[in-house]
């Protein structure tokens, strides 16, 4: 008995003969498709079941699934944020609440079930913000997956593991996969920071937010999303002024109702609820169990075989469409070159202590290899040199004649932008 | 764990760190130092290092709006090109395509808006309200009909108007450029 738990490559108690008979199938001989670095064996189980440290982001309807397919799968130290509490209406898909647990956190209570559940696996939850973290929080985990629901909440954690990546040290290089649903349709994706395309770069490829015409809304509503929708936009302001409407308080969503529901009685305009007025508002796209355990599913083969090498990763795009029977396509999503968070080029430049904003203006337009034409500077949230509008261009030019040493520390950046450069230019300085 | 340094160094040797301004902000200095506005468009930054909230003033030289200076807030969110900028009039004034709270009816800022849209392109399309109103996409229904239905008398309720003078019971802002 001891003799087999310390083959399983774990030490820990809670291990029984043969817990991972299946899994180690996979992980003590190579495949014809393994990676040539992967060593089958004690090493690889090791990593997996005891060093290995991976965030899920979202413990939501893809959340609840990752973090159970994470823990069967052998991953020992899981971290799960969610800034959510559980709702009745999660109750039918997110498994690990129950209707004692509405109120709650998400986070909280799905990692008290993964470890009561699964024996010796640690599972560490966040009740919060991704924000809340710094970059110092994400540094200590090895892979990252989300689950998550907002676009805006996508774009910050990706810009934030590109942004994390510093050239002088590999383990700043940290994975995300990132699991998407929509109804019927879903998407896995593996993003390698720096290396492959990121989410930004396919940022242009999202369906737009629904939204109508405003003067449809305000003269000429047909649907009662129309009458939604002057509720929300219109009336709303209107009546409360600055205030916003906070989407998940119950009192603003039935003031919407009644105001939408009115309207809609005006027009002779059937089919405004409750119900229809959330989903507006809050811009709800009805989930399906069956896609996100799909999705889920690819996004935690992913991450065992990127933890393991056991197997070739997605390479790096996978959708998955379920409106007209089963359809899917895997492709390489191409990097872009004038993507915002992972594009954009960058260089070092050495210059004088002695130079000033100006000089180095004149430099970046005149060099051969630059060229680059009207270029604005800033450094994080300091505006060095504005071109236009002339309001910022006037208050920005005493910096033309400050030494560049004054506005920014040896080896920091400067974001260049200009009608000439595809995107934007990252230059860091050091003196001499 | 799979090796990606050594991906890196193959494929990225030059990648350096970035900065820590998000996308969005980037962008936005983007589009705004690469303004390129007519006499008739000048932006105000109340605070200058926040980029992300400004008026517009559009003082058209031609058109029924003509001699009027008009002030669009423009206020911007993290999730800028995703999600397009919120304008709005901070005037009451009479026009077909903008309503009385200061609503503004221009398809590039709700069902048309693209990401590869830009500040300009907002800019250059409110300018436009004002020397082409749409009276087939009103916001102000009974300015849009009066414009139709008699475009003399419309243009006199613009004149009239524009001075803050009162139509109809409703009060509006006084905004003719030599007043501001």
């Amino acid at each position: 008995m001891a003799e087999s738990t310390m083959a399983n490559g774990n030490a820990n108690t809670s291990d029984w003969q043969d817990r991972y008979y299946h899994v180690d199938q996979v992980l003590d001989r190579p495949g014809p498709r393994t990676d040539p670095s992967f060593a089958a064996g004690e090493g690889v189980k090791d990593f997996l079941r005891n060093k290995c440290k991976i965030l899920v982001i979202g413990a939501g309807g893809l959340g609840c699934e990752i973090l159970a397919n994470l823990a069967l799968t052998g991953f020992k130290d899981i971290h799960v944020i969610d800034m959510d509490t559980i709702d009745i209406s999660n109750l039918n898909r997110q498994f690990l609440f129950r209707p004692k647990d509405v109120g709650k956190p998400k986070a909280i209570v799905a990692a008290e079930f993964i470890m009561k559940r699964v024996p010796g696996v640690k599972v560490t939850p966040y009740y919060g913000k991704i924000q809340d973290k710094d970059d110092d929080y994400y540094l200590q985990f090895n892979l990252v997956i989300c689950g998550l629901d907002s676009v805006e909440a996508r774009r910050w954690m990706n810009a934030t593991l590109v942004n994390l990546v510093d050239p002088e040290n590999p383990e700043s290089l940290k994975p995300l996969i990132d699991g998407g649903t929509e109804g019927f349709k879903g998407q896995a994706r593996v993003i390698l920071p720096t290396i492959s395309s990121c989410y930004e770069c396919s940022l242009d490829m999202l369906n737009k937010p629904t939204a109508f015409p405003i003067c449809t809304i305000a003269n000429t509503p047909r649907l009662p999303e129309h009458c939604i929708e002057w509720a929300s936009v219109l009336e709303w302001p209107r009546v409360h002024g600055d205030k916003k409407v906070d989407t998940d308080d119950p009192e603003h969503i039935g003031w919407l109702f009644q105001v939408a529901s009115k309207r809609a009685r005006e027009f002779n305009i059937e089919g405004v609820t409750w119900s229809l007025t959330q989903g507006v508002v809050k811009n709800i796209i009805p989930a399906i169990a069956s896609t996100n355990a799909i999705i889920a599913a690819s996004c935690c083969n992913e991450a065992f075989k990127i933890a393991t090498s056991s197997a070739a990763y997605l390479d790096n795009y996978f959708m998955l469409i379920g409106t007209d029977g089963v359809y899917s396509y895997t492709f390489q999503y191409e990097k872009r070159d004038d993507c915002p968070v992972c594009g954009g080029e960058s260089m070092d430049i050495s210059i004088s202590k002695e130079w000033t904003v100006e000089r180095l203006i004149d430099t970046l337009t005149e060099r051969q290899d630059i060229q680059i034409k009207k270029p604005s500077l800033s450094s994080g949230d300091m505006h060095i040199y504005f071109q236009a509008p002339p309001q910022l261009e006037q208050a920005t030019r005493p910096n033309l004649e400050k030494k560049v040493s004054e506005l920014v520390k040896d080896g920091g950046e400067i974001t260049v932008t200009a009608t000439t450069l595809p995107f934007s230019l990252s230059l860091r300085v050091t003196f001499t | 764990m799979i090796s990606l340094w050594s991906m890196k160094k193959k494929e990225d040797a030059a990648a350096k760190k970035k900065p820590k301004t998000s996308a969005a902000q980037i962008r936005v200095q983007k589009d705004l130092t690469e303004l390129d506005l007519p006499s008739t468009m000048k932006t105000y930054f109340p605070d200058p290092q926040n980029l992300l909230s400004f008026t517009l003033t559009i003082t058209p030289d031609e058109g029924m709006y003509k001699d009027g200076a008009y002030n669009f807030s423009f206020e911007i969110n993290n999730n800028y090109p995703h999600e397009p900028p919120k304008v709005k009039c901070t005037q009451v004034i009479y026009h077909p395509n903008l309503d009385l709270d200061g609503n503004v009816c221009l398809n590039i800022l709700r069902e048309d808006w693209k990401p590869v849209l830009n500040l300009n392109a907002v800019m250059t399309g409110l300018q436009y309200l004002f020397l082409e109103p749409n009276a087939d996409d009103p916001l102000n229904k009974e300015a849009a009909e009066e414009m139709r239905r008699d475009r003399d008398q419309f243009l006199r309720n613009v004149r009239v108007t524009m001075r803050g003078g009162s139509l109809k019971g409703k009060r509006y802002d006084n905004v003719l450029a030599s007043a501001q």
